[in-house]
């Protein structure tokens, strides 16, 4: 009897948004007089930072410090429709209606910008502090302050602008399944290194080192987070989760957390994350979903590294010790 | 965390402002000072709590509900039974042209899950609920269930859902979505190794922190104001207006951060009824799933099963790959048929292979209905996908990592679902894999790139 090493790798890839497409979402922004801008939408913020984003994906867009952007959301009653917050579809989706309402919003606010300085608009650029300059001449500005009041009370223009998003839906044919499911995909590669007790048959996940291709990592301390947590989520669906431990048997089913099994604290595996970009095409800013993949490629990788180690393949999930231990008694007669 | 910006810096600009920045967050002051508002941080004057009468058995008919004793019971305002509801069978992708209509609201004549919502009752506080659901009684005839796939596909299973008429749902392509692509029997026949493997999996919980739950408020002006943590705001709007036959501009809804979703927060589950409650009672009503409710009533993700046949030659090609999978819907679609279709997509992974053949089944059952759940329709077929490689590999006497890169998509490969690839990228995840776990691979495959040739 030993605790035994192993190590295991997976590849894979995961679409960003609803698939097959066909899943709308729009967004409305416009400047308050003192030239601070509202971004309107009804998509919901699960926790993972949707309202941030769509904060930095505006001020980017109209040239601002992302703290003059306040960002109201999920009320059907002001904001425009969105499909939902799933499919790993926020921040591609989300994130291209709001560049899209916010460039328009920004041709408004250089159009003001323009007549208070007497020059074309096309010459006009922002400096992302809060100020319009002309280009090449950047002694002549005017601050996104005064536009916004000029436009409020002398030039009687409506800094703002709609956005909106849409994949036209994809139809899949009948008797070949040609079809268009996503318009990008993210990629990973991760690598699990486990200890299996042969006697016990728990595992142990020493470490995971997780490469994650995600477009555009838009802010990179939120893509973090979101990473390590999914990370962990697949060592968690790997080894110990499921409301059906007998699957199909309908009994033994958790009903709280001393039940229903997680790894805590004391479980949590080295994680390394390593993130590369290669921007989308129709991303915005580039951005990708991973949302969902980042849970993704840590079961297969941790099962491989579980054969690597004692020489058995558990094929079901979760891989219990009890799976294990059958396992390795039927390999030994 | 570590951004390695040497790979596809070609193609990226890296000039801007805001993005990019790892910014704070504007409200985690909020989460971590316990500041932040979630739906159930509200509390209304009169507000009733709803809790549900559940279904016992797995399969049954209900002969009689008697709702009196319940009635009586101290602090019961009103009882609700399926003839309350204006339009009882739903199902939530008929927004999307995905029916037919499958699912009841409250169980009429018949269920087909344990823990079927049968009666709501609606009570001044949650003790005077609890205690009134237990004193409904239901008279049930108990009819055979079926809970494994394999059996509910038999001809003779115990139908699960009549309104689909057989145990699988019916796709335009017929009992499963198809995808095909070369000759896959020409591909096995010139294979080197021919290796057929199964893999299964188990419903899982979403687990988030704050469970499943709204709270309805009867405006003065004829509307409902619905505080709720659904992840998609006007699609459960919508099919509440369709649910409760009432105009969609008497639905206003609220949501704000929501204490986790991971895909459980998609079905349209408490709002109706709570709403429901709150129209025919005029009193604010507060609905949210207990833990036990949200492990064993919430939808889970699926338990699939996915059967994969690869041919591969001694090189390490894959020549060609057929798959089976099945979806475990449980006993009502929810977004079940959507997630069986999505693996059709997805299959055979990030692969180019010239010979494919899919098909991918949603089976009914009698379990909990399953649902979206992050990564669902993808999630186990990369875990059987994943496993299935090591073993090709190991079958070959390949290193697990170098068999992948022989085999890897990239840009302008055809897919098995007829789309070239774009943007690929994972040849680079997997070269900086090896560096990052000293896993090394052969010196031509640390010098491959996604990139089309010549570009």
């Amino acid at each position: 009897m030993a605790i035994r090493r192993g190590r295991g790798v997976a590849a894979i890839n995961y679409p960003t948004g609803m698939n097959l497409g066909g899943d709308p979402t729009q967004a409305l922004v416009h400047s308050t007089p003192t030239g601070n801008f509202m971004v309107t939408l009804s998509s919901v913020d699960l926790g993972q930072g949707m309202k941030q984003i769509m904060a930095q994906i505006c001020a980017e867009t109209i040239g601002v410090p992302t703290d003059r952007v306040v960002v109201d959301t999920a009320d059907t009653d002001t904001g425009p429709h969105c499909m939902g917050t799933f499919a790993s579809r926020g921040t591609h989706r989300a994130g291209n209606a709001v560049i899209q309402a916010a460039k328009e919003a920004r041709q408004v606010m250089l159009e003001v910008a323009a007549e208070e300085l007497e020059v074309n608009a096309s010459d006009l650029e922002t400096d992302g502090q809060g100020n319009i300059l002309v280009k090449g001449a950047p002694q002549k500005s005017i601050s996104i302050f005064d536009v916004a009041l000029s436009a409020h009370f002398k030039r009687g223009r409506s800094i703002s602008g709609r956005g909106m998003f849409l994949i036209p839906r994809s139809y899949p044919e009948k008797e070949t399944g040609a079809m268009k499911p996503s318009t990008c995909y993210a990629h990973a590669c991760t690598v699990a290194e486990v200890e299996v007790d042969d006697e016990t048959g728990e595992v142990t996940v020493l470490t995971v080192k997780n490469v994650f291709e995600i477009g555009r990592a838009l802010n990179p301390k939120m893509v973090e987070q979101q990473l390590v947590g999914g990370s962990w989520m697949g060592i968690s669906h790997a080894l110990y989760e499921t409301t059906e431990p007998y699957y199909p048997n309908r009994d033994h089913g958790g009903t709280d957390f001393n039940q229903y099994l997680m790894p805590g604290p004391g479980d949590l595996a080295e994680t390394e994350i390593i993130v590369l970009e290669r921007p989308s095409a129709d991303g915005p800013y580039g951005a990708k979903g991973p949302g969902e993949m980042c849970a993704n490629p840590q079961i297969p990788a941790v099962a491989n590294a579980v054969f690597d180690a004692v020489g058995v393949r558990i094929d079901t999930l979760p891989i219990t010790p009890e799976r294990i231990l059958r396992a390795l008694k039927a390999q030994a007669n | 965390m570590e951004l390695r910006k040497s790979y596809f810096a070609d193609v990226r600009k890296d000039d801007l402002h805001e993005i990019g920045q790892a910014r704070p967050r504007s409200d985690s002051p909020g989460h971590v000072t316990g500041k932040t508002a979630f739906f159930a941080d509200r509390n209304f004057p009169g507000m009733l709590h709803l809790k549900m009468v559940r279904s016992p058995h797995h399969h049954a008919r209900i002969r009689s509900i008697d709702t009196s004793e319940a009635e009586k019971h101290p602090g019961v305002v009103k009882v609700l039974t399926a003839k309350d509801v204006p339009h009882n069978v739903y199902t939530i992708l008929i927004l999307i042209q995905v029916g037919p209509e499958d699912e009841t609201v409250l169980a009429d004549g018949k269920v087909r899950w344990r823990g079927e919502a049968v009666v709501a009752v609606l009570a001044e506080t949650e003790r005077a609920a609890q205690e009134a659901a237990a004193k409904v009684k239901v008279d049930y005839e108990v009819l055979p269930a079926v809970f494994d796939m394999e059996e509910a596909l038999k001809p003779g299973a115990p139908i699960v859902n009549e309104y689909h008429g057989q145990n699988y749902y019916l796709y335009d392509s017929g009992e499963c979505r198809k995808v095909r692509f070369g000759d896959v029997e020409a591909g096995f026949a010139e294979a080197d190794h021919v290796l057929e493997q199964s893999y299964q999996s188990s419903p899982i919980e979403h687990a988030p922190t704050e469970t499943t739950g709204c709270i309805v408020v009867p405006e003065g002006n004829d509307r409902f104001t619905c505080h709720t943590n659904t992840q998609a705001m006007f699609f459960t709007l919508d099919n509440t207006s369709i649910i409760l036959q009432m105009p969609g501009s008497k639905l206003h809804f609220v949501g704000g951060t929501v204490g986790g979703g991971f895909g459980g927060k998609v079905d349209v589950i408490v709002e109706p009824i709570a709403i429901l409650g709150a129209k025919l009672t005029g009193r604010p009503v507060c609905f949210v799933y207990s833990r036990e409710e949200e492990m064993q009533i919430s939808s889970p993700r699926a338990a699939e099963k996915v059967v994969i046949k690869d041919g591969v030659m001694k090189d390490g090609r894959i020549v060609a790959r057929k798959v089976t999978g099945y979806t475990d819907a449980g006993a009502y679609s929810r977004h079940s048929p959507y997630g069986a279709q999505k693996g059709a997509g997805h299959y055979p992974g990030p692969y180019t292979i010239p010979n494919v053949w899919i098909d991918t089944y949603c089976v009914y059952t009698n379990r909990t209905p399953s649902s979206a759940m992050r990564g669902f329709g993808v999630t186990i077929g990369d875990f059987a996908l994943e496993v299935q490689m090591d073993k090709l590999a190991r079958l070959i006497g390949m290193d697990p990592l170098e068999f992948r890169f022989i085999n890897a998509y990239r840009d302008g490969d055809m897919k098995a679902h007829r789309q070239p690839t774009e943007g690929a990228a994972l040849i680079e995840c997997m070269q900086e894999a090896s560096r990052a776990a000293n896993w090394p691979v052969a010196e031509k495959y640390m010098a491959m790139s996604s990139y089309v040739k010549g570009t």
